[in-house]
């Protein structure tokens, strides 16, 4: 197996200088590796570092330490170490992210929110919107509200056009939070659906999931995230 | 015979001889505004200040001067300047353009063709084509010494977008020797054509803006246009009342309240020799007929 | 936010060392950077930080006490903007680059049609077809959503925001490869901004323009903006991916400035 992700030791802390400077350690010491076509999920109570993680693998948040190799076009980037463009370079065809909230440009209609990963990755307007439709269809958004924006949505509606949005593309990573936090049953199930077909198409993806439910139906692998604890 | 009290021409020597140096460099540079101290002269601004003073500047004692006013040879403004000048200068006056040799005009070119050694002079108002759009003189000067002329056509367009047509009548801009952008001063657009390759020597002065410049002879002189509006000459469509000439640039005569008009060429001196000729109008016949019919 | 288009990897504008004092008042100090095609740079800082100096230090309307601009030509040469000639700098500023000013009124013609004032560079560049002019300028003001008919009124005539959106046309239709905008969206209603924001990411990422923002509206650099610099005292305190910035700032002073907005 391809590690698509490798971690090593990557540890973060803030510092709060508007609280007078105090350090805020998140994580220390982080170190696990992801395979392509296997979903790996993140656990621990809230307030444990999972999305700190998460966000130090997509480069939003940046390390102090340690490294985040990431499998990008054929070769190993330390994303703790990168550009800014070579971080944008692996987010736009390397590393999917499909947060808990959904942050659209007001204005812009839901089928073409979902539809923009596409299209920045130079598929035609059009084609982009159908394979959009259909995912909104699975994902039982309403075809009359696909032209309005999603910032009118109810926050399940919100949900799901942004899994749509992540989902979308063809990344090798993906990074879930809380996909399926505010979905029905029915909605949680299709969102399985859409993990099982990335996996067989050898996408890495590491997942945070409360529901313990949903965490033993993807995970193949759940590291425990309180081992990284870094508070002292 | 000039009046002893003044020197030649009014102006003294030394302002001339600044003023003959402008009027080289605007030679030397066909179109380009070159600055000049401008002096105070005996009449308002507006009333053709920069005109006398290149007329002043370059009237030698054997030359015949010609002044014309929006082609009239006998406005006040026409005669009070060829008056100045007989009485400062002593020199030979005339209403014909074919005697003349130094023209000065304000806002016509004569309709007879001129020739080599005849010096056409105009008076200018307001120099700067691009100061309709631009109204800082620094960035206008930085325009011409580019050759940025995009905004003259912004102005075109303007007329196009607006009438349908280049409505712009009158101080119509010319590319001079392909080269500045020029405005030919408040002449109609009528007489665009006749300052291309023209064998007469051009000078404009603007006496409150400060500037001079010049088309020497037989300077390519292009009406700016665009390929799907190009340039046209504009002129009443009907034959002068007097002369019955129908290629001339023609004023029109409001005659009475009732709204009657009528059409007469606007060159005094080209009607007046056209008649002379033999050539009748519609309004020529003996006054004194009519008046008997009452 | 917009992803830029291609995996260029030579700069298009890049600054180095640059600097300006006014005397003593030091206005900018020791910033380097580079720039690449299709990348959004947003500028931030209070007003006084610096930024606006900036801004014309890097269009080339103000020499630098130190350092040096350069810029890569349509040619793929890059060439130091201080050895160009006022006319190639010029031709610069009406071809390859667009300029943004806050106050619509310092960028268009306000007495000349909407239709000229798109117009206007063409004409410069030599367009000479008044019908090939009029189209070009038509299919500008329906991209910036100006309704055609408006195409003869002058800009006084306009709303704020529809001024703003004649400015984008006016300089996007030479298809520059750089646009610097200065507080593009100061001085307009909320929901007047959030159209205008709209509008320039679309057109940013459609046309693959680069283009540096000066803005002290944090919410303006997420939406637009790969990259941020944080100004202040006339220094880059604190720069990287947009969302890094905002999202984990490091300095005091971003901090500060993230903590100051309102929450959405």
């Amino acid at each position: 197996m391809t590690p698509m992700i490798e971690i090593s030791h990557a540890e973060k802390t803030f510092t709060m200088h508007l609280q007078g400077g105090i350090e805020l350690p998140v994580v220390r010491g982080v170190s696990f590796h992801v395979d392509a076509g296997e979903c790996v999920v993140l656990s621990g109570p809230s307030g444990a570092g999972k999305s700190s993680i998460l966000k130090m693998i997509y480069g939003n948040y940046r390390c102090d330490g340690g490294r985040i190799g990431i499998r990008h076009q054929g070769a190993v980037i330390d994303l703790a170490r990168a550009e800014p463009r070579q971080v944008l370079g692996v987010r736009r065809s390397t590393i999917g992210y499909v947060s808990q909230f959904l942050r659209a440009v007001p204005r812009v209609p839901t089928i073409d929110v979902v539809a923009e990963p596409l299209i920045a990755n130079g598929v035609a307007r059009e084609e982009a919107r159908e394979c959009a439709g259909r995912l909104l269809r699975r994902l039982n958004i309403p075809e009359r509200l696909w032209r309005l924006p999603p910032s009118t949505f109810s926050g399940g509606e919100q949900q799901r056009v942004n899994i749509a949005h992540g989902f979308i593309s063809e990344y090798p990573i993906l990074l879930l939070d809380e996909p399926t936090a505010s979905l029905d049953a029915a909605n949680r199930s299709v969102v399985v659906e859409l993990i099982e077909e990335k996996k067989r198409k050898g996408v890495a993806m590491v997942a945070i999931v409360h529901d313990d439910e949903i965490r033993q139906l993807i995970a193949d692998r759940i590291i425990d995230v309180t081992a990284f604890a870094a508070a002292a | 015979m000039n009046a002893s009290a003044y020197n030649f021409a009014y102006l003294d020597e030394q302002t001339k001889r600044m003023i003959r140096r402008a009027i080289l460099k605007a030679i030397a540079i066909p179109g380009y505004q070159v600055p000049f101290a401008s002096r105070e002269m005996p009449m308002p601004y507006g009333w053709g200040t920069g005109g006398v003073q290149v007329t002043a500047a370059i009237l030698g004692p054997d030359d015949v001067l010609k002044v014309i006013d929006q082609g009239s040879d006998d406005t006040t403004n026409a005669i009070s300047i060829r008056k100045f000048f007989a009485k400062t200068a002593g020199v030979a006056t005339t209403t014909s353009t074919e005697d003349a040799t130094v023209i000065q005009t304000r806002h016509r070119i004569p309709e007879a063709p001129l020739h080599a050694g005849q010096v056409l002079v105009y008076q200018v108002p307001i120099p700067e084509p691009l100061r309709f759009l631009e109204p800082r003189e620094t960035e206008t000067r930085r325009m011409h010494a580019l050759g940025e002329y995009g905004l003259m056509h912004v102005k075109l367009y303007e007329d196009i977008a607006r009438f349908g047509h280049i409505a712009t009548s009158y101080a119509y801009p010319v590319k001079v020797n392909a080269r500045y952008v020029m405005d030919p001063s408040p002449t109609p657009k009528f007489d665009n054509p006749k300052m291309d390759d023209c064998p007469a020597l051009q000078l404009f002065g603007a006496g409150r803006e400060k500037r001079i410049y010049a088309i020497p002879p037989h300077t390519t002189v292009v009406s700016l246009d665009f390929e799907d509006h190009p340039f046209t000459r504009y002129r009443f469509d009907a034959p002068c009342a007097l002369c019955g000439a129908d290629d001339t640039y023609l004023d029109e005569i409001v005659r009475d309240d009732q709204g009657s008009r009528m059409f007469v060429c606007s060159d005094t001196d080209y009607c007046e020799g056209r008649q002379a000729a033999g050539h009748r109008g519609t309004e020529s016949a003996a006054p004194h007929k009519e008046r008997a019919h009452g | 936010m917009a992803e830029p288009l291609t995996g260029n990897d030579e700069p298009l504008l890049v600054a180095e060392g640059l600097a300006k004092n006014y005397g003593r008042l030091i206005a900018c100090r020791d910033i380097s950077f580079a720039l690449y095609p299709g990348e959004v740079l947003a500028v931030v800082g209070e007003s006084g930080s610096g930024k606006s100096t900036l801004l014309q230090l890097l269009s080339a309307q103000l020499a630098p006490s130190a350092g040096r601009v350069s810029y890569r030509m349509r040619d793929g040469v890059l060439r130091d903007l201080a050895s160009l000639g006022e006319a190639e700098r010029r031709f610069l500023f009406r071809t390859d680059w667009g300029f943004v000013h806050q106050d619509p009124a310092q960028g268009l013609r306000m007495a000349v049609s909407a239709g000229a004032n798109v117009g206007e560079r063409l004409m410069a560049v030599g367009w000479n077809h008044y019908g090939r002019i009029r189209k070009a300028a038509s299919s500008w003001l329906e991209r910036v959503e100006i309704e055609v008919s408006r195409i003869d009124d002058v800009p006084r005539t306009y709303s704020g925001g529809m001024r703003q959106r004649l400015q984008i046309a006016r300089n996007l239709v030479t298809e520059p490869r750089l646009v610097f905008m200065d507080e593009p969206t100061g001085g307009l209603d909320v929901s007047v901004q959030a159209r205008l924001l709209d509008l320039m990411r679309n057109l940013v990422s459609e046309l693959g323009l680069a283009a540096i923002i000066i803005t002290h509206d944090l919410a303006v650099a997420r939406l637009l903006s790969h990259r941020v610099m944080v100004m202040k005292g006339g220094q880059v305190i604190e720069t990287g991916l947009t969302d890094q910035v905002l999202d984990d700032p490091r300095e005091p002073y971003t901090q500060l400035l993230v903590s100051s907005i309102l929450p959405p």
